[in-house]
């Protein structure tokens, strides 16, 4: 229980601490938005022949004649209503696209995630274990060659050989085939849906298309990872606890999962709060890659059109995101180590 | 001067790995200066009857739709790419080490502030960071530039600040002020030069970072435009093809990238093991 209180007293505390932040984000893209080259007036308006009257009267109606801070206010009051603008493109508000496009977007990220952490664990514990062994080495290869092959490339020569050479992979493109049926929509997440439906030979065709992107972008996300694994492993085994709990006889596994797993797991735990936003990141490029109907997709295309409405949402979104991630790296940081909520 | 290049071979040479990465990076610089001069072909010049020609002896990496050389492309391009990035790394470098060195050596509330700011943008999605201020400032190289050394900054800014911190309260920084100095004096020829040397290691690590990054934008269509030899775009251009088995239209350019950036980082990697062992890992 106190343990619990402590947890809920430090997430509500950094909840509070991250709310400049987001504010900060916030201005930010307000600024960005301000120092736009061109005058969104006449972006909105109806054309290059629209007159001057017409686009004086946009300006009003945008409220682009009040002084800076009020505009800044209305701003804040938009957003806190959940207003983010029209986005040009598809005609809809940013909110309605941006949450039709959010699960594809999470699912992916999701996906590599596990990925890479269902590799990376074993891989860092497996180097910390043996160090100076072939393995080890591998795995420190393995980890230089990840961080310096950029997604866009690793994503496209894997298309090549799973799809091209080898055929195993689905044609590329989107979540999933363009002619196959989809599921009735409950989550927006496919392989949740599918599953839900118990669809399962859809739900082996979404994750067909899932693959190639998540260890695309779990590749990168490997290195820093498997390398945290294997500092903190190794730390960890060679700490007082572990030679005690040795010398006490204990099982092996005991002593590697229960005692220097456990404890090495907290900057674990802070890398893959960082890995996370790298991987929001890094979104964009794979999306693009793989034609993938997410949310980075999405502000791509609408930054590329100068359709600044989306792109504005899309940072927040990131930004909005971004802070959640960390409150659950919190939450999960106090589980793992109680310590730290009651300091 | 023939002293410190004697004692950095004698570094190198029970650093092999280090040796190699600055070899090669040494050796990516040149190829970059003079590519006019070593490309076999002209990069931008297109030839239609020899389009997607798989590399062999007249065409080492191949031609692409448009039967430019890639090679040449790639020598080409690695000017621009390592042009991007050196500059737009020396901008935070610069400006990262003055605002840190300031910051640290003033303390108190600016400091925190300054450093929770820069905590934050750190573990911010920089890449979406980069792509929005492009989109806000104009879709122009110099604003790739720009981006990419903002994104940088705060990396600068934080290890300056706590460079700056350890050494504010030394002897000698006591001794510089009794002598009359002011502060501003005291930061620039005293501290800053004593910090210098630590953070050029760090230019090495973010120069890699700072090339995938301005890759990674012009991958996505945003600065360097089409006909420009560039890494990211050559890789974009080449995308359409991979699915009817033109592997080379993109794997040449992303090895390209990828031995520049493993050059950086391995050497990145072995300048800090050398200078502070106990950062290894």
């Amino acid at each position: 229980m106190r343990v619990l209180l402590g947890i809920a007293r430090r997430t509500g505390g950094r909840l509070l601490s991250s709310l400049p932040a987001l504010l900060g984000v916030v201005m930010l893209t307000f600024l960005l938005m301000r120092v736009l080259p061109g005058d969104p007036a006449v972006f909105f308006a109806s054309g290059p022949s629209a007159g001057q009257e017409e686009i004086e009267h946009i300006r009003r109606a945008m409220g682009l004649d009040r002084p800076m801070p009020e505009q800044l206010a209305r701003y804040l009051w938009d957003i806190a209503r959940g207003n983010l603008g029209r986005s040009l493109g598809t005609g809809q508000p940013v909110l309605t696209d941006l949450r039709q496009r959010l699960p594809a977007s999470l699912e992916l990220t999701f996906c590599a995630l596990a990925i890479a952490l269902g590799l990376a664990l074993p891989l860092g514990i497996a180097a910390a274990l043996r160090p100076n062994s072939i393995l080890d080495h591998a795995v420190r290869f393995v980890c230089s060659m990840g961080v310096c092959v950029p997604t866009f490339v690793s994503g496209l020569l894997l298309i090549y050989v799973f799809y091209y050479l080898l055929g195993w992979a689905p044609d590329p493109t989107g979540r999933i085939d363009i002619f196959a049926a989809t599921p009735p929509d409950m989550t927006g997440f496919l392989l949740l849906d599918f599953a839900i439906a118990r669809d399962w030979e859809g739900f082996r065709a979404a994750a067909a298309q899932l693959v190639l992107p998540a260890f695309t972008m779990a590749l990168f996300v490997l290195a820093p990872l498997a390398r945290m694994t294997r500092a903190s492993m190794l730390a960890a085994l060679g700490s007082d606890f572990v030679r005690t709990a040795r010398s006490l006889g204990l099982s092996r596994r005991r002593v590697v999962l229960t005692y220097a797993l456990r404890n090495a797991l907290l900057p674990v735990l802070t890398i893959t709060g960082i890995v996370f936003s790298t991987m929001l990141g890094a979104n964009v490029l794979v999306e693009k890659v793989f034609s993938w109907p997410g949310v980075a997709s999405y502000a791509l295309d609408a930054l590329l059109a100068s359709d600044y409405a989306p792109v504005q949402g899309f940072v927040l979104l990131m930004a909005s995101i971004f802070v959640l991630v960390n409150l659950v790296v919190d939450v999960l940081y106090g589980i793992a180590d109680p310590r730290a909520s009651m300091a | 001067m023939s002293g410190t290049l004697g004692h950095a071979a004698w570094v190198l040479r029970g650093n092999p790995v280090t040796a190699v990465a600055a070899t090669g990076a040494t050796l990516l610089v040149l190829l970059a200066i003079f590519a006019p001069w070593i490309a076999p072909y002209d990069p931008i010049a297109s030839n239609v009857q020899v389009a997607l020609r798989p590399p062999g002896a007249a065409y080492w990496a191949g031609t692409d739709q448009l039967g430019r050389d890639i090679f040449s492309r790639i020598l080409h391009a690695a000017r621009i790419d390592l042009a991007i990035a050196a500059s737009a790394v020396s901008l935070s470098f610069l400006l990262g080490a003055v605002i840190g060195s300031f910051c640290g050596y003033a303390g108190g509330r600016l400091d925190r502030v300054v450093g929770r700011i820069v905590d934050v943008l750190m573990a911010f999605p920089l890449f979406v960071l980069a792509m929005a201020m492009v989109a806000a400032l104009g879709n122009r190289v110099e604003n790739i530039v720009i981006a990419t050394a903002f994104i940088n900054l705060p990396f600068y800014i934080r290890f300056a600040r706590a460079e700056v911190n350890i050494r504010r309260d030394l002897g000698w920084v006591e001794a510089a002020r009794a002598c009359g100095d002011g502060h501003l004096s005291v930061v620039l020829r005293f501290l800053l030069p004593n910090v210098l040397p630590a953070m050029a290691v760090q230019i090495s690590l973010n120069l890699g970072w700072a090339i995938l990054n301005a890759a990674g934008l012009s991958f996505i269509g945003l600065g360097v435009t089409a006909p420009t030899p560039e890494w990211g775009i050559m890789v974009a251009e080449g995308a359409r093809f991979i699915t009817s088995g033109q592997w080379w239209l993109v794997a040449a350019p992303g090895l390209a990238l990828m031995l520049t950036v493993l050059c950086f980082n391995l050497l990145g990697d072995g300048l800090r093991d050398i200078l502070d062992p106990r950062m290894r890992t």
